[in-house]
């Protein structure tokens, strides 16, 4: 059995004063890759959010631990300096800055730096796996980006930052099939012992890839159900309604 | 006449042990005799005295500019307009005494000495002290001197531009300059000559109470091309200090001049500089302006577009921290037919500092067929921060295309957000917006130049964070 490195317990989150989390309770064990899924609405990327500090997700109750540690009174970049990586479901553009200088300045900071001339070929040992032209380089970061130049600079950079745990937060919408590849090649490369993924998707389409070990259906700002990969294809057969209405019934 | 001269011998750190060389300032004030003293010290000829005193007469008789910055602190009598430190322009590396040589140490000069063999053209206070030409710009013909020098072995040349750009009577500042000026930089440029490195003068500011009021004339023959930078930084002093400066620039016909500016000003200077550009016939002049430090800036690089299918390109970038204002902008004046300018600002406002963009176009009768883009943007760090456009526009030709885009940002809790989930700071994070920002000017910079506005930016950055 592997260790636990995400607990969260009873976790209740507020967003502009609107409780949205309320007493979601999930673990991830090393290395391991999970599914969460659930409709439009439900809370998964305000619980993505709130994992990774968002200063506007206040927590109001519950606990989270990753890699041991108490998760929840560090700021977002501590966070990340811990392990946890999130693939946001809408990248913020930063004008002016270089995706090399970004990577660079990320990987600095996490302590993981190295000589310029293998941070270069790594970096484009990589950008070729995730077919991403070399101009991207000194593109400004997700500046005028296509959604799915994004999603791949996601990718990209958690490839380069080598995470003990990503978040991916519909990292599969708004691809067309040949790029969900990539991307799903991508993070197949990447997982292992090392890296977990929690993946975030209301479509089983990725999951075919992805090959999850566990799936978790959030309704409501809960966990309302997990199981296995099959669950997963339950889900598209035949939708959210019936787990659903059962999971909601067994709630009442 | 009252002459004042004397003897810093108390202050006189240079290390020489010839005695005869000797330190000179005038009395705190300004005065006729102030100003005849200046010329008299540098053996000025007639035609100079003269025209120095009338400026002090304009300058007298001109009321205080209020529709800008607060000046309200400037005490004109508690300033010294001329100090002398070393007797004998420089002319090599080694002429220069120790203790400047450290000082330009300090600020990173003499890398750029090796970089670039061009002529150096080193300000320490008043007096240019250290100058070279690079041997092959001699020999191309061009001219690269400080003012005094231009003035003394090319008075004809000298005279013949000197003050024509920017008239002693054109605004208050550029009065006081054009009475008290000493040193800036002198550059001619022969017909057709492009000189291929750029053109580098350190200034810097280094004695209490003292105003710098260096004079820079650069005049492009036809079809030539030069790039002029100038680099300051000041250390800190205890009370207020003046800049006033005046940039003259004539481009002729299908000439073009570059002219880039990083001032880093300690926090008590008013920095009240006049740059103004003539360009002729397919000229082309470009200000690349970059402001940061001072506490209060009023500087309006303009360019007057004479000859048909003259261009204008300026530049700017401003930083303004913690009671700061920096009052900038640019000018262009559209006289003749089918000429285009492109005016690019960009600033930022930290803590309580305050940033204004105060831009004019200018469009006359006879001028038609001009396109005209002014794009600025603020980006604000702080509640308290605050930024200000005051875009004037006076077009008397129907026949025009203007583009004017003005926006003002604050930093972004989700780009922050973004950055900090990659493990970086907030406070870095900060600093990486911020470069972002003025990433379109840094890239015009060569890169020492760069490298160095960054690291100041960063530095201003860590003085304002609590
Ligand atoms: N920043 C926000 N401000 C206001 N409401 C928000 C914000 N973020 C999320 N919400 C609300 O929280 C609920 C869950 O949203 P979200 O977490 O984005 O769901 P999902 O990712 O499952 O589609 C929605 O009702 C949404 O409107
Ligand atoms: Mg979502």
């Amino acid at each position: 059995m592997s260790q636990t490195v995400l607990s969260i317990s009873g976790l209740r989150a507020t967003v502009e004063g609107k409780e949205i989390l309320k007493g979601v309770d999930l673990q991830v064990a090393q290395g391991e890759i999970h599914a969460l899924m659930g409709p439009n609405g439900s809370g998964k990327s305000t619980l993505a959010y709130t994992l990774m500090g968002h200063p506007k997700y206040v927590v109001t109750g519950g606990s989270v631990t990753f890699g041991g540690e108490d998760l929840l009174p560090l700021t977002a970049d501590a966070r990340a300096r811990l392990g946890l990586f999130l693939c946001f479901q809408y990248p913020t553009a930063i004008p002016g800055v270089s995706t090399v200088n970004f990577l660079r300045a990320a990987l600095r900071a996490q302590g993981k730096e190295m000589p310029a001339r293998e941070f270069l070929n790594r970096l484009s040992t990589e950008m070729k796996e995730l077919k991403i032209d070399e101009s991207f380089r000194s593109r400004y970061i997700n500046d005028g980006f296509s959604g799915g130049e994004k999603k791949r600079m996601e990718i990209l950079q958690l490839a380069m930052l080598r995470p003990k745990l990503a978040i991916l937060d519909e990292t599969d919408s708004g691809l067309d099939v040949d790029a969900l590849r990539t991307v799903a090649d991508g993070v197949m490369r990447l997982c292992g012992p090392d890296m977990g993924v929690l993946v975030i998707t209301h479509y089983p389409r990725i999951l075919e890839h992805l090959h999850p070990d566990r799936v978790h259906v959030l309704h409501d700002g809960r966990v309302v159900t997990s199981g296995g990969a099959d669950l997963a294809r339950q889900i598209e057969r035949e939708g959210y309604e019936p787990i659903l209405g059962t999971a909601v019934a067994a709630t009442a | 006449m009252a002459i004042q001269a004397k003897e810093l011998t108390k202050d006189y750190q240079f290390g020489f042990s010839d005695i005869d060389v000797s330190v000179f300032r005038t009395a705190k004030g300004l005065s006729p005799e102030v100003v005849a003293s200046i010329s008299q010290h540098k053996s000025e000829p007639e035609w100079m005295l003269k025209f120095r005193l009338k400026a002090l007469d304009h300058f007298r008789k001109r009321p205080m500019p209020t529709w800008g910055a607060d000046l309200s602190g400037l005490d004109f009598e508690n300033i010294y307009y001329y100090v002398k430190p070393v007797e004998e322009m420089s002319r090599s590396w080694d002429d220069v005494p120790d203790s400047i040589k450290q000082t330009f140490d300090r600020l990173g000069i003499p890398q750029a000495e090796r970089q670039f063999l061009a002529g150096v053209s080193a300000q320490y206070d008043s007096e240019v002290v250290y100058h070279s030409i690079r041997e092959d710009l001699e020999k191309q013909g061009v001219l690269f001197s400080d003012c005094d020098t231009g003035l003394r072995e090319h008075e004809e040349l000298f005279r013949k531009y000197f003050g024509t750009v920017i008239p002693p009577n054109d605004n208050k500042f550029a009065a006081l300059n054009s009475a008290v000026w000493s040193g800036g930089s002198f550059v001619y440029v022969p017909k057709g000559v492009k000189v291929d490195i750029p053109l580098q003068a350190y200034f810097r500011i280094n004695s209490d109470n003292m105003g710098q009021f260096e004079r820079t004339l650069i005049i492009a023959d036809e079809g030539s091309s030069v790039h002029y930078i100038e680099g300051c930084t000041a250390p800190n002093y205890s009370s207020d200090s003046l800049h006033s400066a005046v940039v003259e620039l004539v481009a002729h016909k299908g000439a073009k001049i570059r002219y880039t500016t990083i001032q880093n000003w300690s926090d008590n200077v008013y920095n009240l500089v006049t740059k103004r550009a003539i360009a002729n016939e397919n000229a082309t002049v470009e200000w690349i302006d970059g402001n940061l430090g001072s506490k209060v800036t009023m500087k309006y690089p303009s360019v007057y577009l004479m000859g048909e299918g003259a261009h204008a390109e300026v530049m700017s970038a401003a930083f303004a921290g913690n009671g700061q204002h920096q009052d900038a902008g640019s000018k262009a004046i559209h006289v003749a037919p089918n000429t285009t300018s492109n005016i690019v600002s960009r600033s930022i406002s930290k803590g309580t500092g305050r940033t204004s963009y105060r831009g004019h176009i200018k469009v006359l009768p006879k001028a038609h067929n001009v396109k005209v883009s002014v794009r600025c943007d603020a980006l604000l760090l702080d509640e308290e921060s605050r930024s200000d456009t005051y875009p004037y526009m006076d077009i008397d030709n129907p026949d025009v295309t203007i583009g004017h885009e003005a926006s003002v940002s604050k930093v972004g809790e989700d780009q922050i957000f973004y950055l900090t989930s990659r493990g970086i700071t907030e406070q870095d994070a900060t600093a990486l917006i911020v470069n972002g920002f003025f990433e379109p000017f840094v890239k015009e910079l060569p890169m020492e130049y760069a490298v160095e506005l960054n690291r100041l930016l960063a530095l201003s950055m860590e003085g304002a964070i609590g």
